[in-house]
């Protein structure tokens, strides 16, 4: 179930087991049967922890989607609200206590599981509303780092970013670092901090305020990493701007995966066996899991797309020729053999018949014209040309409005690539915007331009070439199928975050200190002291390990740049990522647009 | 693709780029097919009732995964219970467990002053009928949990206890440096969560003024505040403390933001008419005033189509039934509406396209593109000939574009144009190479033999001759300028 979790430097299946532990216990502090209503948002980071077959263990018997009205009937004796702290989750659990039967006998007694952490606001919400002494135990559930793969942890805290930099809200940074503090509880104390950016510099604070306040916390674990790197979103707004190019990154991109899960237009799983398709082809999207536990998709995921193609076709060969094996098999004892290797070359069948589908699919649209134009302007953009002028391709789409997020992805890549647009460009960007897609979008491009995104250029001078050339994020002879830069990440443009995590493993960031002064943000670094005897001493070859916490976010691509200097035969450093939600440019932009409808409640 | 190859392959060669394209030796879509190949061929061999790793439901989540459980079992959850007289049985049991529920009385204290009913008197209410009494009011509990909460913790064991998810008492916080002392300790905590509890025992206590002049010099705990009063939807307040604190744009924005509340349109257009005065930067006022005039429009437009279409004594509305209202649309969305439906009218009317593009300076271009869409969607050739046509002072004809015409081609090929139209457009395409890329893509045949014959290139000419039908009048026609 849990393997993958295993199988990287760092076994984070020790995180999952605390999530696990942690959840039976507030279950058994219910006693008897129960259900459990879910904020449905929850649902999806909970199965990365826990399967139904557990909970069940724990007497769940049934289980509901959180919805306004009165609570179906189950004949249980507790009713847990499994939800996050928003106020308008709080007006449904409002409405679910307040339409209870309260003659129905046995009585269900309320309970609320607050994830991650409980907030004294929601509680006086539900108490003005006359429902908070409903409820029996009202609980927290610190489901802060949620294991991904091997190396990836994440928060999934969607609108971290937002309220970090908009709304100066640092809730989800102390949450970051609550994570730290359970990581370092269950793989040792990190000995050296890097940061770079405002958060990170608040984060690495409050850990060591942590680690002063509870002296407890001196753990005596050998520890495993030896590095952590806070790096804050915006000291590089640019690469969640660009589109990603890596196998997974433009899975992320096209269909969006959530929770390692991602959900496919069914036609191409068409059903398998011949004249029985066409009569009743699945409308249902095909969900799909995606993780290191498919050695296939491990193998391909962080590859450039155009590198994807050979392996596949590779793959397909060395199938054949194993089920070709059969006719070869005459003993008994060969035959038994064969027979026994079936289900892995079946589990192997069926994942290249899955990602050759995906490939084909994903080839659709990367050939069409405007996938083309789009990657054009965004690649001109990143290697500084006319980055200072209204650009023919972005009118083009806004007068065939094209999807706003669209626009303002590209608006933003320029602006970001000019370290601010001139007044009159921004001017008539904007104009066009709010004539084409709406006035009512003011609101957002506010956002943006808060979240400095879109600004105008104020100091008159455009610091990103100095930067580009500096940290070379433009390598024009970048090779797909055999990489040796981080570029093939985006055919081209070397993202900066991991560029900044290359140049401190090596040679270190004392070479790069200009270039550091004019990214946003203080750059520093920290020591924690360990105890004598816990002191590592490396054996000759053996690898660094490095934390990279991306706080505001990370796409797929970048944590295909780290993976590909943790995989270098002279790296020296292998790299585990965290970060507070994994993101696209699409769903980043989204977390800034002003909701503009009003909230159902 | 649909974009010159031979323009592309220029592009890239003649810049640093390198296009993401597949054409490589090895051609991707090859090996795609090839790998599709030998997944169907083993089908055969391997006859196969998904026994795949795990048992997965066709939507793909593991049989036995949470969100997978929730449809299962609150399919098979039927009301067991309903029906069954419940009110007959006074669980003695489960009111025994009622007392817990009291456990954090002393958060109440923290939010106490609101002038909503206490929690209990609603769920005492509820309970009444079954004649359960033992429910406490909120001010008696037990001296002694009365004590602990009320024991002196210092702000910053208060701050630590709350983060940890304890309950705590603030009342004990009275004098203003207290607070202060207070709400600094939760900032240094960084936890928005007890913050936010400090603050809101703040707001309670502390008289507005004060709270806002204290705040103007705590960004952080300033922050939160206005952030919750955001979510809570305290807007008078919020417009108070930003005005306070003279942040004068957020105020307008703010207060315009508000706009999208109100469904009833003509409230609307009153609401968006006192926003044009609000302290907007100099461009966004623009923008407000524009939104105004631009509802207020829609409303006098929607008024009068609403009446021609149910009259049905207008053609056009009786042959394009409208979809939808106009209002709320935007700016160019309402342009091509006029251009759709209003399209010759004079300027003088509120509704023509004439007027919209004056009284919102419509660019050109825009104006055009929306037009050229609006009319050919209509397969009013004659109205996009006009659209293009301009006359000198001499009555010569001209053809001009703002937009370029392989734009133009492209907008009334996908209205579906006849060949003769696209034709007279292709013509006008400035550039060789796209205007015969056009012209063979959508078979405007006379165009690309003539432009071939202007480039006097025979071997085109002649390998032209296979994309136009046997016998046909092109045909004859490249026959005769070869032999030419």
């Amino acid at each position: 179930m849990a393997a993958h979790l295993s199988s990287g430097r760092v076994n984070l299946t020790a995180l999952r087991e605390a999530g696990r532990r942690e959840l039976r216990e507030f279950l058994d502090k219910c006693a008897g049967s129960k259900a459990i209503v879910w904020d449905e948002y929850l649902t999806g980071p909970f199965g990365l922890i826990a399967q139904y077959s557990l909970l069940k263990e724990h007497e769940v018997e049934k289980m509901f989607t959180l919805k306004p009205g009165r609570l179906p009937p189950a004949d249980v004796k507790n009713i847990i609200f499994f939800v996050r702290p928003k106020l308008e989750l709080m007006d449904i659990i409002t409405d679910n206590v307040l339409r209870e039967d309260r003659g129905r006998s046995p009585q269900r007694d309320f309970h609320i599981l607050f994830v991650p952490r409980r907030s004294l606001l929601c509680e006086q919400w539900l108490k003005e509303q006359g429902v908070l002494g409903s409820f029996i135990h009202r609980e927290q559930y610190s489901l802060d780092l949620i294991p991904f793969d091997g190396d990836l942890l994440s928060m999934e805290s969607e609108s971290a970013f937002k309220e970090c930099y908009l709304e100066s809200d640092q809730t989800s940074l102390y949450h970051a670092a609550k994570g730290l503090m359970t990581l370092q509880a269950l793989y040792g104390t990190i000995p050296q901090i890097f940061g770079k950016g405002e958060c990170a510099r608040h984060v690495a604070n409050m850990m060591i305020r942590m680690k002063r306040e509870f002296p407890g916390s001196q753990n005596s674990i050998f520890p495993i990493f030896d590095t952590l790197l806070l790096l804050d979103r915006n000291v590089d707004l640019l690469t969640p701007l660009a589109t990603q190019l890596t196998y997974e990154g433009l899975i992320d991109e096209i269909y969006g995966i959530q929770n390692t899960y991602v959900k496919l237009p069914p036609e191409k799983f068409a059903p398998k066996k011949q004249g029985e398709g066409g009569k009743d082809l699945p409308t249902e999207p095909k969900k799909l899991q995606l993780n290191s536990a498919e050695e296939l998709y491990a193998e391909i995921r962080d590859k450039n797309f155009n590198a994807v193609g050979s392996v596949l076709s590779k793959k397909a060969k060395i199938i054949s020729a194993a089920f070709e094996e059969r006719h070869h098999a005459k003993t008994v004892g060969e035959i038994k053999q064969f027979v026994s290797q079936l289900p892995h070359m079946q589990a192997a069948r069926s994942s290249l018949a899955n990602h050759t589908s995906i490939a084909e699919l994903i080839k659709d649209i990367t050939t069409s014209e405007d996938f083309f134009d789009n990657l054009t302007v965004e690649q001109e953009f990143m290697s500084g040309i006319d980055t200072d002028k209204v650009n023919n391709y972005i009118e083009d789409c806004i007068a065939q409005k094209h999807p706003l997020i669209k626009i303002l992805r590209l608006v933003c890549l320029q602006s970001v690539c000019n370290s601010g647009l001139k007044q009159k460009v921004l001017d008539h960007y904007k104009r066009e915007i709010l004539q084409t897609y709406g006035y009512e979008h003011i609101l957002t491009l506010n956002n943006l331009e808060k979240a400095g995104l879109l600004k105008p250029q104020t100091s008159g001078r455009n610091n990103y070439p100095t930067i580009r050339k500096t940290l070379r994020l433009w390598m024009d002879d970048v090779n797909e199928q055999n990489p040796n830069d981080i570029s093939y990440v985006y055919s081209g443009y070397a993202p900066l975050s991991v560029r900044l995590a290359q140049l401190l493993a090596r040679p270190g960031w004392r070479s790069i200190e200009e270039v550091l002064k004019m990214l946003p943000g203080p750059h520093f670094e920290e020591r924690q002291q360990l105890p004598t005897g816990l002191q590592k001493k490396r054996q000759h070859g053996e690898n660094r390990v490095t934390l990279v916490f991306f706080l505001g976010g990370v796409t797929y691509a970048e944590i295909a740049a780290l993976r590909f200097l943790s995989q270098m035969e002279d790296g020296g450093t292998e790299y585990v990522i965290a970060t507070t939600k994994l993101i696209n440019g699409t769903s980043w932009i989204k977390s800034l647009m002003d909701k503009l409808e009003p909230a159902p409640f | 693709m649909s974009r010159a190859r031979a323009d592309e392959e220029e592009y890239w060669h003649s810049s640093k780029f390198r296009a993401f394209t597949f054409d490589d030796e090895d051609d991707e879509l090859s090996q795609l097919k090839e790998s599709k190949r030998a997944v169907n061929s083993l089908r055969d061999i391997v006859d196969d009732d998904d026994d795949d790793l795990e048992r997965v439901s066709w939507s793909g989540e593991p049989v036995g995964s949470i969100s997978w459980s929730i449809k299962e079992t609150a399919s098979s959850s039927t009301s067991s219970l309903e029906g069954r007289d419940s009110s007959l049985q006074k669980g003695s049991s489960s009111y025994a467990a009622f007392p817990k529920q009291v456990s954090s009385y002393s958060l109440s204290s923290l939010f106490k002053g609101r002038n909503k009913l206490p929690s209990f008197q609603s769920l005492s209410d509820a309970l009444s009928d079954t004649g359960v009494k033992n429910y406490a009011p909120e001010l008696r509990r037990p001296k002694a949990e009365y004590k602990d909460y009320s024991s002196d913790w210092s702000p910053k064991d208060t701050v630590r206890r709350m983060q940890r998810g304890k309950i705590c008492s603030l009342e004990r916080f009275r004098s203003l440096q207290d607070k202060l002392v207070l709400l600094d300790e939760a900032v240094a905590g960084h936890d928005g969560n007890v913050i936010t509890a400090v603050l809101i025992f703040l707001k309670r206590t502390l008289r507005r003024e004060i709270l806002f002049r204290e705040l103007e010099v705590r960004q952080v705990a300033l922050c939160h505040l206005i952030h919750f009063l955001k979510e809570t939807g305290e807007q008078k307040l919020l417009l108070d403390l930003l005005r306070f604190l003279d942040r004068t744009e957020e105020v307008a924005l703010s207060q315009y933001r508000e706009h999208l509340n109100i469904q009833d349109v003509e409230k609307r257009r009153e609401f968006l008419k006192g926003c044009i005065g609000l302290p907007f930067s100099a461009e966004d006022t623009s923008h407000i005033q524009d939104h105004y005039t631009l509802l207020e429009r829609q409303i006098i437009i929607e008024a009068n189509d609403r009446h021609l279409e149910t009259a049905g004594q207008s053609e056009i509305f009786r042959k394009y039934p409208r979809k939808a209202s106009i209002l709320n649309m935007p700016l160019v969305t309402t342009l091509f509406y006029s251009c759709f439906y209003h399209y010759t009218e004079a300027e003088g009317t509120f509704s023509s396209p004439t007027n919209l593009k004056k009284t919102f300076k419509i660019p050109d271009k825009q104006y055009v593109l929306t037009a050229l869409a609006a009319r050919a969607k209509l397969r009013a050739w004659d109205d996009v000939d006009a659209l293009f046509t301009t006359k000198n002072w001499l009555g010569y004809t001209k053809k001009k574009a703002p937009i370029g015409f392989h734009r133009v081609v492209e907008i009334l090929q996908r209205n579906n144009a006849p060949v003769q139209v696209l034709q007279e457009y292709v013509r006008l395409v400035e550039d060789v190479e796209t205007r015969l890329n056009l012209g063979t893509k959508y078979k405007c045949h006379d165009v690309v033999i003539e432009t071939y014959k202007d480039l006097k290139d025979r071997i085109q000419l002649t390998a032209y001759k296979c994309r136009v039908d046997r016998g046909s009048a092109e045909e004859e026609k490249i026959n005769s300028i070869l032999n030419n």
